[in-house]
């Protein structure tokens, strides 16, 4: 390859990252509006219980606290391995990710049991108006955590097979700014849904 | 019980059962197999794969979109004729020509398909052939999303008309109000039709928006700052905002209707504390910015278009630019006015009412800018200046019929009627259609490297703007005389009869109209080698696009143009200067890829199997669309093809030897 091409190719590359980036935060950008219309909607019907239990009576400050606790420590914990991937230190950053990806994991498992627990004792999404809010909600905030885990294990298998490619820490920059975003998701339910909700 | 798992609703009694959708579907499933037999007999499937259905490059994605637009225009037009052909007939003694069913199914298909598979599709094809080149770039930022998007809207296209050969269209008009909408009163599957063709064509455009959104903001050649871009970028960039900010309220409004009807949620039921008037909020919170949506490129367009033909440069490019950000910023203050009815209040109607009348300053701004470009020009009276004068006759009328609708007292008087009908296809046809129209006449030669036919063009642009007046202005006079919308039959003693008539008449010239582009179309493929483009610049234009072959070769520029001003292609003309340098490099192209059509492919299965309530369906063809999509970011890491130089100079010689001969 002569000197030009390869000037081209990695100007190409730098120039690919930097709107490839700015994509991605306009993405982030169209979901915040997504997750405002639920949060509007769940403005809207919570106190439309229909006879059925509100709020205060379903959920439980500690065990959300948990909740918060186990997804806050996975942001700081992917944090930290963005550091490692800065100071391309390999294994490092594949174990953080890995231990990101268990408290996601975590996380997802307590939403899980606190829906099924909320559906076994007769109080689903189709209970009341507020239900639907909350669980299409919560819900929707879940599954990007379940597409978060995919991507988590997705980029595990690249960094084994390729290491820290151009392309490769890109997607990891786009992977973390994802994660901290649910984060931030995160806060408002915990404060919206849960806080104002048992207070 | 196992065919119940295995199929969820669908059985036998989904196939039509009612002469006028028997012979639709027949008809549909007819040409189907004639297109595939005809691709078998000529050998064109490779050819197809490798040069169409896998491509990333935006100008070919950009004539797919146009291509699927104009079959569904054809689609969309059959069913006006049918709502015409029933209000003429349906007076009195007579039921007229189908029922009142059948009825509510084709006026919701008509402004479902109109809007979504007509409307938007040539909006985007049209942005895919044109801003790339108009910015002086090779490509879109990220073309293989831009392959997603154009498959997932022809995912949503291909499932729509769906229904129409298993199971049934929605009948609960264009944006299925609830309660009307929900499983109680709709309980078949046209809605979920609806809901979920919408959703995955409304995926696809969001990801559009950010698609072009960063090829503006990131993709503009050395020199064209912000405020040296062509106006028709400018409202693109405008309007592609406005699907990042709008596009998300409908995935999420069309995803909890759809959890109410399949999984019994009360987001927007009359019962379980569900709030209907909710959705009609979220809905036109997102359907009103749509509207802007198609307006915005379509005065861009006509910005250029106005430009060039009067041969002078666009008066008033800075208030242009500001116009359009107030538009953009007010479309989203003012979608109350869709419902003063509900009951909001006084203040709170006087609030969006004054915003929406607000939006006439700025629309007003570009309408004069456009007439004092052309004042003192050397106008020269193409069929693309025929559209536009036709669009600011009827524009204007149309505009100033909302900022009647928009006083809350009058509103209440003519809300639902006929009267709305005419104002919102008075906007939407002679803005958006005709802006379209007079678009793709202006940039077919740089799309397919020969014009069409001027004379017949005009003959169409005059069929449509007459059969516009004979087929909306009885029905603003229908809508003064309390006749409302979607009405199947009338009394005779209302006298109504002869106006509709009217009304049927001018759709009829519309249709000729169209039968005479058709023509157009036809001979001007013919008659190819007479109207050849051999200069890449058949109008003598201002923007970029022009600077390159007709057709321009994969990589649009060999060396990318540097501009200093803002019609720099024409100074360059003037001065005899040129824009770009004579050194040539490398140039990187996007591959092909078989991702997006595989991803969109999953997405259909799955929501035809969300439509039926076939979950295995569904969770099996969401995990291969996840696969898919898995498979393309383990693998992409050699997405792009080097053109070296030598390569380069032996295509930039073969283009230009293309175009002169």
């Amino acid at each position: 390859m002569s000197s030009t091409t390869e000037t081209i190719m990695h100007m190409n590359e730098r120039a690919g990252r930097e709107k490839t980036l700015f994509g991605f935060w306009l993405y982030i950008m169209t979901d915040c509006v997504l997750f405002a219309s639920l949060f509007a909607t769940y403005a809207v019907l919570h106190k439309s219980t229909y006879g059925g239990p509100d709020a205060a009576e379903l959920f439980s400050p500690s065990f959300v606290l948990t909740e918060t606790l186990l997804l806050l420590t996975s942001s700081f914990i992917c944090g930290l391995a963005m550091l490692a991937v800065h100071q391309r230190r390999k294994t490092m950053a594949m174990a953080l990710f890995f231990v990101t990806f268990l408290l996601g994991a975590a996380f997802l498992g307590m939403e899980f049991s606190e829906f099924s627990h909320l559906v076994s004792e007769g109080n689903s999404w189709a209970r009341s108006g507020f239900l639907s809010g909350f669980f299409t909600l919560v819900g929707t905030h879940g599954l990007h955590i379940s597409v978060g885990l995919l991507w988590i294990a997705a980029m595990l298998v690249k960094l084994a097979k390729r290491g820290f490619t151009e392309a490769n820490v890109r997607r990891l920059t786009m992977l973390s700014l994802f994660w901290h975003f649910l984060d931030v998701v995160w806060i408002f339910i915990f404060t919206i849904v849960y806080m104002m909700g048992v207070m | 019980m196992i065919a119940n798992w295995l199929l969820g609703r669908l059985n036998w009694d989904a196939l039509p059962s009612e002469m006028i959708t028997i012979g639709g579907a027949i008809m549909m499933v007819l040409s189907l197999l004639a297109i595939v037999a005809a691709i078998t007999y000529f050998k064109r499937w490779k050819w197809l794969w490798r040069e169409w259905i896998t491509t990333t490059n935006h100008k070919r994605i950009g004539i797919m979109y146009i291509v699927v637009a104009v079959v569904m225009l054809l689609r969309g037009l059959a069913d006006v004729l049918m709502l015409r052909a029933q209000q003429a007939t349906s007076v009195g003694a007579s039921n007229g020509i189908i029922t009142s069913d059948t009825f509510q199914q084709v006026f919701s298909a008509h402004g479902t398909i109109m809007i979504f598979f007509v409307a938007m599709g040539l909006m985007f094809g049209i942005i895919n052939l044109v801003l790339p080149q108009q910015l002086g770039a090779r490509d879109v930022a990220f073309p293989f999303l831009n392959s997603v998007s154009f498959w997932l809207f022809a995912a949503g296209m291909v499932l729509i008309n769906t229904s129409l050969v298993i199971g049934e269209f929605s009948a609960a008009g264009w944006l299925a109000y609830p309660p009307l909408s929900e499983a109680k009163f709709s309980p078949g599957v046209g809605v979920d039709y609806w809901i979920w063709s919408l959703q995955i064509a409304g995926i696809g455009s969001l990801m559009s928006g950010i698609n072009f959104t960063t090829t503006i903001l990131k993709l503009r050649t050395k020199g064209m700052n912000m405020m040296k871009m062509p106006l028709f970028a400018w409202s693109v960039f405008g309007s592609m905002v406005l699907v990042a900010f709008a596009f998300p309220i409908l995935t999420a409004t069309l995803s909890m209707l759809y959890l109410d009807r399949a999984f019994g949620m009360h987001f927007f039921t009359a019962d379980g504390g569900g709030n209907a008037m909710m959705y009609v909020n979220l809905i036109w919170a997102w359907g009103h910015p749509e509207v802007y949506i198609l307006v915005l490129p379509a005065f861009g367009m006509f910005s250029e278009i106005v430009s060039t033909f009067s041969r002078k440069r666009l008066f008033g490019y800075t208030s242009m630019v500001w116009a359009i950000w107030a538009i953009v910023f007010l479309s989203f203050t003012v979608w109350l006015h869709h419902f003063f009815t509900m009951g909001a209040g006084a203040n709170v109607n006087a609030f969006f009412g004054i915003m929406t009348m607000l939006i006439a300053i700025p629309t007003g701004v570009k309408i004069f800018n456009w007439l004092f470009t052309m004042y003192k020009g050397r106008i020269w009276f193409t069929s693309p200046m025929i559209w536009f004068l036709g669009f600011v006759y009827l524009f204007t009328i149309g505009g100033v019929t909302g900022v009647l609708l928009a006083v809350p007292g009058i509103d209440f008087q003519v809300h639902n009627s006929l009267f709305l009908v005419a104002h919102f296809h008075n906007m939407i046809i002679s803005g958006v259609v005709f802006g379209f129209f007079a678009g793709l006449t202006y940039w077919f030669p740089k799309i397919f490297g020969f014009s069409l036919h001027e004379g017949l063009g005009k003959l169409a642009a005059w069929l449509w703007i007459i059969g516009f007046m004979l087929a909306f202005w009885p029905l603003y006079i229908l809508g003064f005389m309390g006749a409302t919308r979607r009405l199947d039959h009338y009394d005779a003693s209302l006298g109504w009869q002869p106006l509709f008539i009217v009304a049927g008449i001018g759709a009829l010239v519309i249709c000729a109209g169209v039968g005479v582009q058709l023509l157009q179309l036809g001979y001007s493929i013919w008659k190819r080698k007479e109207l050849k483009d051999t200069t890449g610049d058949p109008w003598d234009a201002r923007t970029l696009e022009w600077a390159t072959t007709s057709p321009p070769p994969e990589y649009n520029f060999a060396v990318l143009p540097e501009v200093t001003s803002r019609d720099a292609f024409w100074e360059a003309k003037q001065h005899k200067t040129s824009l770009t340098s004579d050194k040539l490099e490398p140039v990187l192209v996007p591959k092909n890829s078989a991702a997006g059509p595989i991803i969109s492919l999953g997405v259909f299965v799955a929501a035809f199997g969300f439509v039926w309530h076939i979950w295995w369906l569904v969770i099996l063809m969401t995990l291969f669309a996840v696969a898919a999509v898995m498979w393309r970011t383990l693998s992409d890491d050699e997405s792009e093809r080097l053109i070296p130089v030598g390569e380069l100079k032996e295509l930039e010689r073969l283009s230009k030897k293309e175009q002169a001969s």
